[in-house]
């Protein structure tokens, strides 16, 4: 069964579609210099901070300042067609609000999100686009709506973007997805209570891929699944890559779930990224004290006895984050310049770079 | 050697339903030495969670215990009265659960808690009660235990709450120690720390675990023995070791095939097909026959004991037939 064919997949984007017929290129101009060719997205300068502050009679009766939580400080990266970025850290380091501004569900403080050379958050019509990006989202109880049934589900996004000329054609549409996730055709009859967490996230995969995106953003898509449904899911979103070419953001806080994903990781840290790299050499070889810390913290599954150095302390409160960087107060190589200075990644536009003082003066 | 501070014997637990008997947790035995760790490990739905609820009394009614025994140090403890397993449970068993958050009061400052169990349990006045807190909460590694006792528990943050209850549970001194997902709920780093806490603190007092969890990383790290269960049995038993490195049973391989490693980049996920069967619908014969790779006549009709083969016990009667094979052959 071809899901997009090549004609579809020309008609849809010409860049992805037969490069080799020479005139693509000059079809589309890319709109934005700064987007290099066979880039999908690129992400430049994302911050996002959220007003916490008491309300205002409070403010002015305990003389209070506002507050705010920086949830991600200036996110740079770029993420190539057909690749997996995928970004990794604990519990508040920012990874799903960077998921939902480059999705487009919430908007950013400063910084720009281009897809194809057009930012989405800075206005014009995103309809085309936003066809192109979809989302799989970590609780597949929570992200389908329990009184629609699951045929209707996948085939909204079909009808909100008018992709099929009858119900007829919606019906062939979705069967087609139910059986391209391993589901039945018939199941389409059903409620998503009438399935496992595992068949749900088949479900949420299917309607993902109903608009015939390019582009999904994952955020943490088996941290809520069994370890064996999570390896049939894994297997199946890469399967998924292969067939039809496309690209992930991949969020995970497991490092071996983004190991076994993707092309290149980024790890973020207290709302910034504090190393990137391609996933084979960011495991063989980390160079930040946190990636390090990360890996050291993965239990030992082989048993291979590997040495492990114990960490120490907690992620500080994202509202009073330490000064200079983020990560002095744990690091075990911080010297006075980590404690005045943000450190700056080393080549933020490569492939590899490394935001620390440490690294930069060649102490590790 | 010395008796096991518990010992399970084919337990069984049962909720009664208008749709019939539903069977949480079939016939199942262990034993768990004096300051050893077991762990037991499934995914969700094996029943793992029922089995520690059982030892420790608390199962929801209609959940009752229909068949075996459980001792605690060679008493029975499973037909006690509800006061008479009140005086167990904290003072002999401790229990650390996956919420740090729910498992404390909130309105209630650490030290009050600490303070209440420790008095409730043992002989003690409220200032030696007190001291004894601080001392605890020391050991759990909470940094400036003095001026922390009396905090209210939303002032630590979850790690550190984690510590909170281990310290609870550790109050009494008790002989036997249930930990449910107790690191489910933190970030890895925060994981690391907390395991090695509850390991180094049973070690030192001789404390048996029962290591109740989903992730077999953790249980590879902490446990001594590991029971793996599915839909309510146990399909293997064995030290931590040859169950992670030289699984037996068709599930286990599976399972340990189905995890991502840091070490291996193989292009697949081993995928065991299907999913866990309902405990409405458990299958006949071995439970795990439908979806295994394996599967021929007799699992589908009989249902595998376990059958000890190279130092584990497997439920499996492919594993037996191997295992009866070599042996006739080392015989002749």
């Amino acid at each position: 069964m071809t899901y997009v064919t090549q004609e579809e997949a020309t008609a849809i984007s010409p860049r992805i579609g037969n490069t080799t017929s020479g005139n693509t290129s000059a079809k589309t101009k890319s709109t934005h210099a700064s987007q290099a060719e066979g880039d999908i997205i690129t992400v430049t300068g994302l911050s996002r901070k959220f007003d916490v502050s008491k309300p205002w009679l409070n403010r002015v009766i305990e003389r209070e300042e506002k507050k705010y939580l920086k949830a991600v400080t200036d996110v740079s990266f770029t993420i190539r067609r057909k690749e997996t970025l995928a970004l990794v850290g604990e519990s508040g380091s920012g990874k799903s609000t960077v998921a939902k501004m480059v999705v487009g569900l919430l908007p950013p403080s400063s910084g720009e999100v281009i897809v194809d050379g057009q930012n989405i958050w800075g206005g014009g019509d995103l309809g085309p686009l936003r066809r192109r990006i979809q989302m799989i989202f970590q609780d597949p109880y929570a992200s389908l709506n329990p009184r629609w049934r699951v045929d209707s589900i996948i085939s909204d996004p079909i009808r909100a973007f008018g992709l099929a000329k009858d119900n007829a054609e919606i019906e062939q549409r979705v069967g087609d997805l139910l059986r391209l996730v391993g589901l039945d055709p018939l199941d389409g009859r059903k409620y998503p209570h009438e399935f496992s967490g595992g068949q749900r996230q088949r479900i949420c995969i299917a309607r993902a891929l109903s608009s015939k995106p390019e582009f999904l953003v994952c955020d943490e898509p088996t941290s809520a699944l069994d370890v064996s449904v999570q390896a049939q899911i894994l297997n199946l979103m890469r399967d998924l890559q292969d067939q039809f070419g496309l690209t992930y953001l991949f969020i995970s806080h497991n490092l071996a779930v983004v190991r076994h994903m993707a092309t290149r990781i980024g790890v973020m840290y207290l709302g910034r990224i504090v190393e990137i790299a391609p996933s084979a050499e960011l495991f063989k070889a980390p160079r930040h004290p946190y990636t390090r810390m990360l890996l050291d913290a993965v239990p030992d599954l082989a048993m291979s006895g590997r040495p492990r150095k114990m960490i120490e302390g907690e992620i500080p409160n994202p509202i009073s984050p330490p000064t200079g960087c983020a990560f002095h107060p744990r690091c075990p190589l911080a010297f006075d310049r980590c404690k005045a200075e943000v450190p700056r990644p080393t080549n933020p536009n490569s492939d590899r770079s490394v935001a620390c003082h440490a690294v930069e003066q060649g102490k590790i | 050697m010395a008796p096991p501070v518990l010992s399970v014997r084919n337990l069984r637990v049962e909720f009664p339903t208008r749709h019939g008997t539903l069977v949480a947790v079939d016939d199942i035995s262990f034993d768990i030495a004096a300051g050893e760790v077991l762990g037991v490990v499934g995914e969700s739905g094996a029943g793992k969670s029922m089995t520690g609820t059982a030892v420790i009394g608390l199962l929801e009614p209609p959940g009752r215990i229909a068949r075996g025994e459980v001792i605690l140090q060679g008493q029975r403890i499973d037909n006690l009265k509800q006061d008479e397993m009140r005086k167990v449970r904290g003072k002999r068993i401790g229990m650390i659960f996956q919420d740090p958050l729910t498992s404390l009061n909130p309105l209630y400052t650490v030290g009050q808690q600490l303070v209440e169990t420790i008095r409730t349990h043992l002989p003690v006045g409220a200032d030696e009660a007190r001291i004894r807190a601080i001392q605890l909460l020391t050991e759990a590694g909470i940094q400036g235990a003095e001026q922390r006792i009396d905090s209210y528990p939303h002032e630590f943050s979850g790690g550190m709450r984690q510590r909170v209850v281990i310290a609870l549970a550790l109050a009494a001194e008790p002989e036997l120690i249930i930990a449910d997902e107790p690191t489910t709920a933190l970030d890895v780093s925060i994981q690391a720390q907390i395991i090695q806490l509850i390991k180094k603190l049973c070690r030192e007092r001789g404390t048996a675990v029962m290591l109740i969890t989903h992730d077999m990383g953790v249980i590879a790290e902490t446990a001594d023995r590991v029971a793996v269960m599915y839909a309510g049995r146990i399909a293997e038993i064995g030290p931590v070791r040859d169950v992670v490195q030289r699984p037996q049973h068709p599930y286990t391989k599976g399972l340990m095939g189905s995890i991502p490693t840091l070490e291996a980049t193989g292009d697949r996920l081993l995928q065991i097909k299907g999913s866990m069967p309902r405990l409405t619908a458990i299958p006949q014969g071995c439970a795990f026959n439908p979806r295994c790779t394996n599967v021929f006549d007799r699992c589908r009709k009989d249902r595998p004991e376990p059958f000890t083969s190279h130092g584990s016990q497997v439920a499996c009667w492919l594993a037996t037939q191997t295992i009866a094979k070599t042996n006739e052959e080392a015989g002749r």
